[in-house]
């Protein structure tokens, strides 16, 4: 890898810009060859001699993205100028060396870019990778699915486990589809298509015309997810992960997040087609394993971060959490509050109901309910099912069952 | 006569700032890029931050017409690209018939032709136009759906639409296109990957203060600084829609019209409503917050006034 300031005489520079494309793309950025073209295209037309234009012209071609800009002004810096952050980079391919000298870490540079430079590196760690993965591939067999069905997730073995998930894996959601602003011809619909009949007209050379008809189009509504992984909730999230695949790799506009004590976006793991995969991948990327919960800080952060980008066109919010919360419901309210009114319908999913006798009586329970439109219970692989009748069926926006919880939460 | 193009980022940052648009090197670059190699310019950010602005700058400082196609939910090709006049063509087969003298094939001809075609936005920029290639401003496209996207696609790529009944149209100059998104949605990556990306920011201090200065050089320069710095902190509170540029300059216009010289708690308050449009965002501001960010603003206009 060459890191040489571009000077411009040889013809070193072209290629450069093509080992930088190949540094962005192990960084994650979608860059192809012609992507590549198009910067050398894009550098040519400005000219190298003023370093910002430079740097923006590249930017313009490579960063599609506003979350791209900060992985892409590392990548930059790192490798068009500074050619000690260079050095340090080598040594972090060689952490051996590191081990005892107390050197200043490099943790001003994102990890991805580390891992794109130093793509070696990583040969070490892929066997790990296998062995945890061996965790999740098990030989499995279909065992009794009644049983099965209304077993709680809690209670289940190891294996019951692993039969459990692949029957998630199949359970599809039928979300009811919502009527779009778009048309297609259809005998029998309600409005005339004036463009199919002139031209039917023409076909009989225009004594006749006959009318036809379109309908309008219906489409499946966005669904977001946010799943709480606190410790109260771990086996029952693990199990949904599943799940979520499975949906995730059924449909489009499906978005996933996870939170604890922080939120974050997993809707691009679970895009990977492997399980495995796209579990080994969360795992990694998410810190906040069974820890507490901070739901009113996480829809915080939701709303303002996420919900303008992934709540419109009447999208269905299903909130998976037990409603136990550490900061024992502040600032919850406002926030459902904001949540459901930005969405279409919102579904609260509690696998506490599974008890009998549950009563609504944590103080983030109570500030919760009366802003869900839906309570339903997520215990077992039966609930499931039914959340797909629930998400299916036509009807009022806050469904009736929901008063006699609203009047237990009083 | 058409204006030339701009041929150096200079070019495009002079051509700008003719237009009275104060924008950063970096956007003056991207918008370079866009003209000379003749693709897209995808503009990303929030609202009230100057992106359709740019378009309508473009086509005022090089004289082209600006054709606006507004995006929203459904929209298709008979609103977007092209739609025959059916009332017409209706009347047009019943005259034949009374005269009964013309064969079908030039019946068909005569109803899909020209004369009963109506043009919207997309087809109308791939039109030649005296004054050369259109600025064409497809605003918001986060507002449409998947499949006008992906139809978009097709018309970027070559710059031609076709039309069943009469053939393919081509743009013999490809028009000046400006796509704005305020990123409800993620735009597809093959539409950005044909376009020169800029994601527009809010602007820092400096840059705030020149835009007032361009913008609304009425208001005096001591409420100019003090607005600047006042909206500059509210940035950096913890709100659901922050304000954009476009409110900045609402909110000059707005002090001046209550002939405010200097910004004071109770002013604040009740004009609070031209900078933050969510109740829960006003609640948290008016009152006690405004004032302490009114004193900070203060105190630090008066060590840079004394330095």
């Amino acid at each position: 890898m060459t890191a040489q300031a571009p000077d411009g005489t040889g013809g070193r520079l072209p290629e450069n810009i093509m080992h930088f494309g190949r540094v962005l793309r192990a960084a994650g950025l979608p860059v192809g060859p012609g992507t590549v073209l198009d910067a050398i295209r894009a550098v040519a037309a400005v000219g190298i001699g003023n370093r910002t234009d430079f740097y923006w012209a590249l930017h313009a071609v490579f960063v599609n993205r506003r979350d791209q800009r900060e992985l892409f002004d590392q990548a930059f810096h790192i490798f068009w100028r500074n050619p000690r952050i260079l050095e340090r980079m080598m040594s972090l391919m060689l952490p051996q060396l590191q081990s005892d000298a107390d050197e200043q870490p490099a943790e001003d540079i994102s990890t991805r870019i580390a891992q794109a430079l130093a793509a070696d590196k990583n040969m070490d760690d892929a066997e790990e990778k296998t062995a945890e993965e061996l965790e999740f591939d098990s030989a499995m067999t279909w065992s009794k699915t009644e049983v099965l069905r209304q077993k709680d997730f809690e209670k289940m073995t190891t294996e019951e486990v692993d039969a459990a998930r692949l029957a998630m894996r199949r359970l599809r959601l039928p979300i009811l589809a919502l009527p779009t602003r778009r048309y297609r011809p259809d005998r029998n619909g309600a409005r005339a298509d004036m463009r199919a009949s002139l031209r039917a007209a023409l076909r009989t050379g225009g004594d006749i015309i006959p009318l036809k008809f379109r309908k309008r189009q219906t489409r499946h509504p966005p669904l977001i997810v946010l799943c709480d992984i606190s410790g109260s909730m771990e086996r029952y999230s693990r199990m949904l992960l599943h799940f979520l695949h499975a949906v995730t790799g059924d449909r489009d506009r499906v978005h996933t997040f996870l939170f604890g004590t922080r939120l974050t976006n997993v809707t691009r793991y679970l895009r990977y087609k492997d399980i495995d995969v796209a579990l080994t991948k969360i795992t990694e990327e998410v810190e906040d394993w069974s820890g507490g919960t901070r739901i009113g800080h996480c829809l915080h952060t939701f709303n303002r971060d996420w919900s303008r980008r992934v709540l419109s066109q009447g999208a269905v919010v299903l909130l998976i959490t037990d409603g136990l919360d550490r900061d024992a419901g502040a600032g919850l309210r406002i926030e459902t509050d904001r949540l459901h009114r930005s969405c279409r319908r919102l579904i609260w999913l509690n696998p506490l109901l599974r008890y009998d006798g549950f009563e609504p009586k944590s103080q983030g329970i109570r500030a919760l309910l009366p802003y869900v439109d839906d309570f339903r219970p997520v215990h077992n692989l039966e609930s499931l099912m039914h959340l797909t009748d629930i998400l299916s069926e036509p009807g009022s926006r806050r469904h009736p069952g929901m008063s006699k919880w609203l009047e237990a939460a009083a | 006569m058409t204006k030339p193009l701009p041929d150096s980022v200079d070019a495009a940052l002079a051509l700008l700032s003719k237009g009275e648009y104060v924008a950063d090197r970096s956007l003056a670059t991207a918008l370079f890029l866009a003209l000379k190699l003749g693709r897209p310019l995808f503009l990303e950010g929030e609202a009230g931050v100057g992106k359709t602005e740019i378009a309508r700058v473009l086509s005022q400082t090089l004289d082209r017409p600006l054709i606006r196609l507004q995006c929203y939910e459904g929209l298709d090709v008979s609103s977007a690209v092209y739609e025959w006049n059916y009332a017409q063509q209706m009347v047009e087969i019943r005259m034949s018939e009374a005269l009964g003298d013309q064969d079908r094939d030039t019946l068909e001809s005569g109803i899909f032709s020209d004369r009963f075609l109506i043009r919207r936005p997309l087809l109308q920029a791939l039109e030649p136009s005296a004054d050369g290639p259109p600025v064409l401003l497809i605003d918001e496209l986060d507002r449409t759906d998947e499949p006008f996207e992906a139809f978009l696609l097709e018309v970027l790529a070559d710059f031609q639409i076709t039309i069943p009944e009469i053939g393919t149209i081509k743009a013999a100059e490809p028009p000046l296109v400006v796509i704005t998104s305020n990123r409800t949605r993620e735009i597809h990556d093959a539409i950005k990957r044909r376009c020169f990306y800029y994601w527009v920011d809010y602007p820092d201090a400096a840059r705030e203060l020149e835009i007032l200065t361009v913008k609304a050089p009425e208001v005096p320069a001591a409420l100019s600084a003090q607005i600047v710095a006042f909206i500059q902190k509210l940035r950096q509170e913890d709100l659901f829609k922050l304000p954009g540029v476009a409110e900045t300059i609402d909110w000059a216009h707005a002090l001046t019209q209550l002939d405010c010289m200097a910004l004071d708690p109770d002013t604040i308050n009740n004009t609070l409503g031209t900078l933050l449009k969510y109740q829960d965002d006003i609640a948290k501001i008016r009152g006690s917050e405004a004032s302490r960010l009114l004193s900070e603003v203060q105190t630090e206009l008066a060590i840079a006034g004394a330095a």
